[in-house]
């Protein structure tokens, strides 16, 4: 399956979800979903016959609110069933609004913003001891960036020269409440973490080709961590979901819905 | 304490190759033999403890043992979140190691106090919580944590504790250790505090008093065993520990009872108030500031015997 169908499929998949168990976060969860479809399509290196195998790369979800997002991918790569993602949302399911780690495919509790970048420091550096050749993938979101321990973690990845971990913002300029320039000064992203010693490149979010080859620049790194900064849009794909932040936590009605799955041509 | 904690992570680490030790800036010449033995396998996190708490969990869920280590308040309030999330909901087998606790650093002022930490981690599912009493019992206890694979915060005091134990303690984590048998009392001493129940023993004793003096190193989870035994034998129960009473062993130990349905008015507890301490000087000096003296505890003691 071509990349782009594949983003639509999930796409759609995740807005069905979020009507269907009337679950929030679905702009936050379409503004990554070129990321996640493009790490697990062509960039991880995981197999659903040995899930916990050691050299697997590892992915964090970080911004653990965009689950759904997380959830499709890995039924793509059947990590997971159909019918465990029908489960999504639902008691008695391990596919909760945030991702629990009891469930195969999830590297880390992810939900309470901040942890995912330690957590993948922890991991990478492991590698590190173990002389094992794989790659710790973590992707946070730019609201995410306000919590300390982002930075904490971002000063000890490039003191340890961690150069298997790659990271990515999912810059959408937005957070919970408003825009993440305005909520706090955010800056130049950019500028900060090459300050604290990352190697970084700032791309299209949306563009499968320029992460794929980002992911490429990371894979080869030799000495420091790599940082993608993608700028994206909160609701892409959705064109009355685009840069809106109702969507934030609004949920979409059936006739929504089928609009939606007109604009994705599924 | 420290440096026995030093010693036996070090001996420990020559044989157990999953052992990573993670230091929060400090103990600069304490783990030179670790390095020396384990360059690959020590890292200084710098002041930053929640980031430490999480790379100690992305190095356990990848295989290893980490080891976080810095002074109590911060590796257990500041991190609190990441104990929890990236530890304790994962259940992975990390230790994390507080020292200088209670009152170890009391002249240091209130910000590094520990009247809480046994306090705010017991509410922690799936987290083992030890306090050792003095060196002997800190080598036991890691020995025992390494053992266990499981979420585990060894509470320690700073160096030069008195030695209660005279040989190698039969040291079980969640089974306390007798030290003395006695009839109408049981004093209960928790980690650096087992050498005041100590203090009170040999008091008592002059006065014709015989106690059990017990080490109650494991906070969590309980000895209910020992509890079962010393409830039913309508013992006065005397729990002394160096930290607050707000959510404390003693009050672990209510809870417990209650639950169980043993009349809890046998029950002394002696600890910390609800309260910051200032002024209040050396370990020692703090110590006699909140009451938590032998002379204190044996008088109220008495009091409660007489009744």
């Amino acid at each position: 399956m071509k990349i782009q169908k594949l983003s639509n499929n999930l796409r759609f998949s995740i807005i069905k979800m979020s009507n269907e168990t009337k679950s929030p976060h679905l702009a936050s969860s379409l503004s990554c979903i070129d990321i996640i479809a493009t790490l697990y399509k062509s960039i991880l290196k995981i197999d659903k016959n040995n899930k916990k195998s050691d050299l697997r790369d590892r992915f964090i979800l970080s911004k653990g609110h965009a689950a759904a997002a997380l959830y499709v991918a890995l039924e793509y790569k059947k990590i997971i069933t159909k019918k465990e993602l029908k489960s999504y949302a639902q008691k008695g399911s391990l596919l909760e609004e945030h991702p629990s780690p009891k469930l195969a495919g999830v590297e880390a509790a992810t939900g309470s913003l901040g942890h995912g970048l330690s957590i993948g420091c922890g991991i990478a550096l492991s590698s590190k001891i173990k002389k094992k050749k794989f790659m710790t993938y973590v992707v946070m979101s730019d609201g995410e960036c306000n919590e300390g321990s982002v930075w904490e973690a971002a000063l000890f990845a490039s003191a340890k020269n961690l150069n298997n971990l790659c990271a990515f913002v999912d810059y959408n300029k937005w957070q919970a409440t408003g825009r993440s320039q305005e909520v706090l000064k955010l800056g130049s992203l950019v500028k900060k973490f090459e300050q604290f010693g990352w190697n970084v490149l700032e791309i299209d979010g949306h563009n499968h080709d320029l992460i794929y080859k980002a992911c490429k620049v990371a894979i080869k790194e030799k000495s420091k961590p790599t940082m993608i900064i993608a700028n994206t849009i909160k609701g892409k794909g959705i064109s009355f979901m685009e840069d809106n932040n109702n969507w934030h936590y609004r949920i979409p009605s059936d006739e929504e819905v089928k609009l939606a799955k007109k604009e994705l041509k599924i | 304490m420290r440096n026995e904690f030093a010693k036996i992570i070090t001996e420990l680490s020559i044989v157990k190759k999953d052992i990573v030790l993670l230091a929060g800036d400090i103990g600069n010449r304490l783990f030179d033999n670790f390095k020396k033995n384990n360059p690959e396998r020590f890292y200084n996190c710098g002041v930053a403890e929640a980031n430490m708490t999480g790379v100690a969990s992305g190095l356990a869920s990848s295989g290893f043992r980490p080891v976080t280590y810095t002074i109590t308040p911060f590796n257990t309030a500041r991190c609190f979140e990441q104990i929890r999330l990236d530890i304790c909901y994962p259940n992975l087998p990390v230790i994390i190691v507080g020292t200088g606790s209670g009152l170890s650093y009391a002249s240091l002022g209130a910000t590094h106090h520990s009247m809480e930490d046994i306090s705010i981690l017991k509410t922690l599912p799936n987290l083992q919580i030890i306090c050792p009493a003095d060196k002997k019992e800190v080598r036991e206890a890691f020995i025992k944590a390494y053992e266990s694979n499981k979420p585990t915060y060894i509470r320690l005091g700073k160096k030069g504790e008195p030695l209660i134990h005279k040989k190698k303690p039969n040291f079980q984590i969640g089974k306390s250790i007798f030290l003395k048998k006695g009839n109408d009392v049981a004093l209960l001493g928790v980690g650096n505090a087992l050498s005041i129940a100590a203090k009170c023993e040999e008091e008592l004793f002059k006065k014709k008093i015989k106690c059990d003096l017990v080490s109650f190193h494991t906070p969590k989870p309980l000895d209910k065993k020992l509890l079962t035994n010393l409830f039913k034998s309508n013992k006065l129960i005397a729990i002394i520990e160096e930290h607050g009473l707000i959510g404390g062993v003693g009050s672990s130990v209510l809870e417990w009872a209650n639950e169980n349905k043993f009349d809890t008015k046998n029950v002394l507890r002696f600890g910390g108030p609800d309260k910051f301490l200032t002024g209040c000087g050396n370990q020692t000096e703090a110590r006699k500031f909140i009451g938590l003296t032998s002379k204190k505890i044996c008088d109220r003691i008495l009091k409660n015997l007489k009744k």
